[in-house]
């Protein structure tokens, strides 16, 4: 997977977030670098507060980047501006978390879905509805939730319509900034498929951003972990989850409980010690 | 793909949604007022055509007429016909009106949307102007530019518009402002949008309610403000007839022909009642389409569901309710219902299970399975709208479901308490953690000394690990982190040493490292003080980790209930197996996952037979037939499907 052209590059990115006169701002991420190569998932994961978000608004150019290097397909895109970032945007697109907040409730499912077309494409009204039916059998929604608003779907099918929104253009890069965390397991696990499906056919990197270890491991060819905004450690998804290099990774994936009754109470002893300590040290 | 074809079948026949005049025509107060309002422009526009007579006519042999065939309306004190000054006065009124309400729309609802949408120094500018144009009074300017402007109707109505305009402004701004953090507009930027392009396609569709009601608003009171202006003098310079004047000349006449005043009167009036109902309706018909209705309706009062459950029961007399040996919490045949307008909606329906003495039960279930609702029926606190219909929870030999509130309350947090997943929320923002904690003790235990409460209430925080419970008692919630607030909410939870703890996916909203932590605590208070907790959740770690007996919960019903390594070694029911398999966790990296096609049908729709059949690789013509009931397994163990011995096979192989 290393092999190949980097299709995005991330070098030594921070951002900062102004708290007012007096108090010094918050540094949310601090000198982080990763990359993506073309079809390849990047998993980024760390705590809330971590700062994985705010680098996935950062590479999308929702907030300003302090210092550092942001590379999409060679080109600079740091401080694009905002012609640079329409045309980017046919390439690099959001899943966010909450899929009610992120679908306009006042615009039906075609109007959401037509919307990156009648930016960037001169297509006629045929074409546009012609593409948007094929995404939303493309994302396992049948064509009649077209007129629809989104307050008649689940969870799961607002999460799909996001995804659709998203792939309307064929990105080469989607951030996936928790997209499956609010979502039910059975759902959660419906919704990694068409995520996995959609890669393998079209060929998409996702930088797949969560807090969830067990779904980032399961997703991705590489993981970054973020602690307080700088990386603690990245590798390949099996150097990085099966032999951990850094405490605090050992400490992530020791905290996460695994569904296995007797391997799980293995677990909590041996873990006993170390949050223990942690907990000392959080409150200190 | 055939899963995922299932999965999203709408919910729902597809009707397409009517049009925005429709949805406005449906309702009959807009028709009412929309019928008047056309009536009065109309009238207005082709006065010209329409009027009986000329608006000047004087008839010197006729004034003050009253009603009569030829003056319908009446004559004023010059003889001259009432209906038609009404219409031609309409022609100053109403363009006076249109013309104030343009300009504070234009003005006010932009600069608002704009001001909203950006922030910054344009939204900083624009405050400071409105600020100051809010200080002026209005009617001095209106009068100083109808006196530089030689009573210009048209320019007094636009001053009266820019001056309104900065209250408009404040509203759109505060309604944006709202809008402007959601993610859709994120979104809508990551889509190569324009400023421009996001506010009107999608700030304006969600701020249309509040514009839609500002400008009926504002018509009201352009029409009042234009009228205020002819019944003092200083409109447009007789004998042009407006709607104010109409009212000046009824006034000084109310001696001699009171009638006068009906027909002006009544017509201002009703026309500023119809620009507000016309507005409410607009405003419903615009953002029916999209908005979420809001459940209406409420469960029959209590005391009538407890007479009526109290009948069932009686009626199945005492089918020797068994409650085994060591049960704390025996639930029988539970049901919970949901009153809607459409009539009630089940959503917990005939739930059993027992909780021993120092137990730890998992209720697991996808959201809407039904088990939060299954644990707050048992402690009285059931969302508005829910009652319990039937079963019953025997509790120390109490039906807590039968108990009247008072007793209930006695026995919730001191015998059985509850931690759920929002700790912050649980918390009084505006009292300390001290006072919170040291009011609850004092509610299980009134005769305390001050001395032993404060004792008590360190005790709690150092049960719970909190470093430094003195610090920590002085603290607000919002000085709490979430692990923090948590550890606060388990220990106001054992406050009343209950001997049941029911636990509502505490730990959802943490974070792994301090869920771990958590999940060690109440394992170790657990240990310490014997206390038996119902823990709910949809994590098959958080299950694994902290629990001895799991009930598998699907569209109200149990499915399946088992010791924990029994469950996780052989499911006996496939959703069981279906919802273990999900879990990325036990999966192959960068496999698909064996997922469950489709998704939890909601209450009211649950289909004929086997609640699960449709997504069910399993299913066959049996099990839509009819219910299947809860069978029988060794070790105490039950599964409510007849296809058990098929997935044991598969899964053994």
């Amino acid at each position: 997977m290393r092999s190949g052209r980097r299709l995005l590059d991330v070098d030594g990115v921070t951002v900062e977030y102004p708290r007012g006169r007096r108090t010094p701002p918050l540094r949310a991420i601090d000198g982080v670098s990763l990359t993506v190569h073309p079809r390849e998932t990047v998993g980024l994961v760390g705590e809330s507060g971590s700062g994985k978000s705010t680098l996935g608004r950062a590479i999308l150019g929702l907030v300003a980047v302090r210092s550092g290097r942001i590379t999409f397909d060679g080109h600079d895109i740091t401080h694009a501006r905002a012609r640079d970032r329409r045309r980017l945007s046919t390439d690099l697109q959001v899943v966010f978390q909450d899929p009610y907040s992120s679908l306009n409730s006042a615009r039906t499912v075609a109007d959401t879905l037509a919307e990156p077309l009648r930016v960037h494409e001169r297509l006629s009204r045929a074409e546009v509805r012609g593409r948007v039916h094929a995404m939303l059998d493309r994302v396992g929604l049948f064509a009649d939730a077209a007129g629809r608003y989104p307050r008649h779907f689940s969870g799961g099918q607002r999460q799909r319509i996001a995804i659709a929104r998203a792939l309307m253009l064929s990105p080469r890069l989607v951030i996936c900034d928790e997209a499956v965390s609010a979502l039910d397991l059975s759902i959660q696990a419906q919704i990694l498929n068409l995520l996995l499906d959609l890669q393998e056919e079209l060929g998409v990197s996702y930088l797949f951003i969560s807090h969830d270890l067990a779904v980032v491991r399961h997703m991705s060819h590489r993981v970054v972990v973020l602690h307080d905004g700088k990386v603690v450690e990245a590798g390949t998804t099996e150097q990085v989850c099966d032999e951990p290099r850094e405490p605090y990774t050992r400490a992530l994936l020791a905290s996460a409980p695994v569904p296995d009754p007797a391997l799980q109470r293995a677990r909590r002893e041996s873990r006993r010690g170390t949050t223990s300590e942690m907990v000392a040290v959080r409150y200190v | 793909m055939t899963e995922v074809l299932v999965s999203v079948a709408p919910a729902e026949p597809v009707a397409a949604e009517p049009g925005f005049i429709r949805r406005l025509l449906r309702r009959p107060l807009a028709v009412a007022s929309l019928t008047f309002l056309n009536l009065a422009v109309l009238s207005a526009v082709f006065a010209p055509v329409l009027a009986p007579y000329s608006p000047t006519e004087l008839d010197l042999s006729n004034v003050l007429s009253g009603p009569t065939w030829a003056h319908p309306f009446g004559t004023d004190d010059l003889g001259r016909d009432v209906l038609s000054r009404i219409m031609y006065g309409g022609r100053v009124t109403l363009v006076g009106a249109a013309i104030g309400v343009t300009v504070a729309f234009a003005v006010g609802v932009s600069a608002g949307l704009v001001a909203g949408y950006v922030d910054g120094w344009f939204d900083n500018a624009v405050n400071r102007v409105a600020d100051m144009a809010l200080a002026i009074p209005h009617i001095i300017i209106l009068l100083v530019v109808l006196s530089v402007f030689g009573r210009n109707e048209k320019i007094a109505m636009v001053t009266f518009g820019l001056l309104v305009s900065p209250t408009a402004m404040r509203i759109i701004r505060g309604s944006t402002l709202a809008v402007r953090h959601e993610l859709f507009v994120d979104a809508a930027r990551v889509s190569g949008l324009t400023t421009r392009q996001i506010i009107v396609r999608h700030i304006v569709p969600r701020v249309s309610g509040a514009v839609i009601v500002l400008v009926s608003l504002i018509s009201a009171s352009a029409v009042l403000v234009e009228t205020g202006l002819g019944f003092l003098g200083l409109g447009v310079p007789p004998p042009t007839p407006s709607w104010g004047e109409l009212v000046a000349v009824a006034s000084t006449q109310v001696h001699t022909q009171p009638w006068l005043l009906v027909p002006s009167g009544l017509l201002v009036a009703v026309s500023v009642l119809s620009f507000g109902l016309l507005g409410d309706a607009a405003r419903d018909a615009s953002t029916e389409g999209w908005q979420a209705r809001t459940p209406q309706g409420r469960g029959p009062r209590r005391r009538a569901v407890v007479e009526s459950a109290e009948a069932a029961v009686a009626e199945r007399a005492e089918a020797e309710i068994q409650v085994p040996t060591g049960s704390l919490l025996s639930v029988r045949d539970l049901i919970v219902e949901f009153a809607t307008p459409a009539g009630p909606v089940r959503v917990v329906d005939g739930v059993s299970f027992d909780v021993r003495r120092g137990d730890a039960l998992a209720l697991v279930g996808e959201s809407g399975c039904g088990k939060s609702i299954t644990a707050r029926a048992l402690i009285g606190l059931l969302p508005p709208g829910g009652y319990v219909a039937g079963g019953s929870c025997l509790f120390g030999g109490r039906d807590t479901v039968r108990l009247e509130a008072h007793a209930l309350r006695k026995i919730r947090g001191s015998e059985i308490a509850l931690v759920s997943q929002n700790a912050i929320a649980c918390l009084d923002p505006v009292f300390t953690v001290r006072s919170q904690l040291g009011e609850l003790v004092r509610i299980h235990e009134p005769r305390i000394s001050r001395v032993a409460e404060t004792a008590r209430v360190r005790e709690l925080l150092e049960m719970v690990h909190l470093p430094d419970p003195g610090a920590v008692a002085r603290r607000y919630p919002h000085e709490l982190s979430g692990g923090m607030a948590q550890r606060v909410a388990i220990a106001a939870a054992l406050a009343g040493r209950p001997q049941l703890l029911i636990a509502d996916e505490p730990t959802t909203a943490l974070d792994v490292t301090l869920q771990a932590e958590i999940l060690d605590l109440l394992c170790e208070l657990q240990e310490r003080t014997g206390m038996a907790i119902l823990m709910i959740s949809h994590d098959w770690g958080v299950v694994a980790d902290l629990c001895r007996h799991a009930i598998v919960m699907y569209a109200g019903q149990v499915l399946e209930a088992a010791d924990i390594e029994a469950i996780f070694e052989q499911p006996l029911h496939p959703y069981t197996a279906g919802l273990l398999l999900s879990n990325p966790q036990l999966g192959r990296p960068r496999q698909r996952l064996s997922a469950i096609p489709g998704a939890i049908p909601p209450p009211g729709r649950w289909p004929h037979g086997c609640r699960f059949h449709p997504r069910c690789s399993y299913a066959t013509l049996e099990c839509q037939l009819g219910p299947i009931p809860l069978l029988e397994h060794e070790q105490s163990r039950v599964a409510r499907c007849i296809h058990s011995d098929q997935l044991r096979a598969k899964v053994s192989v």
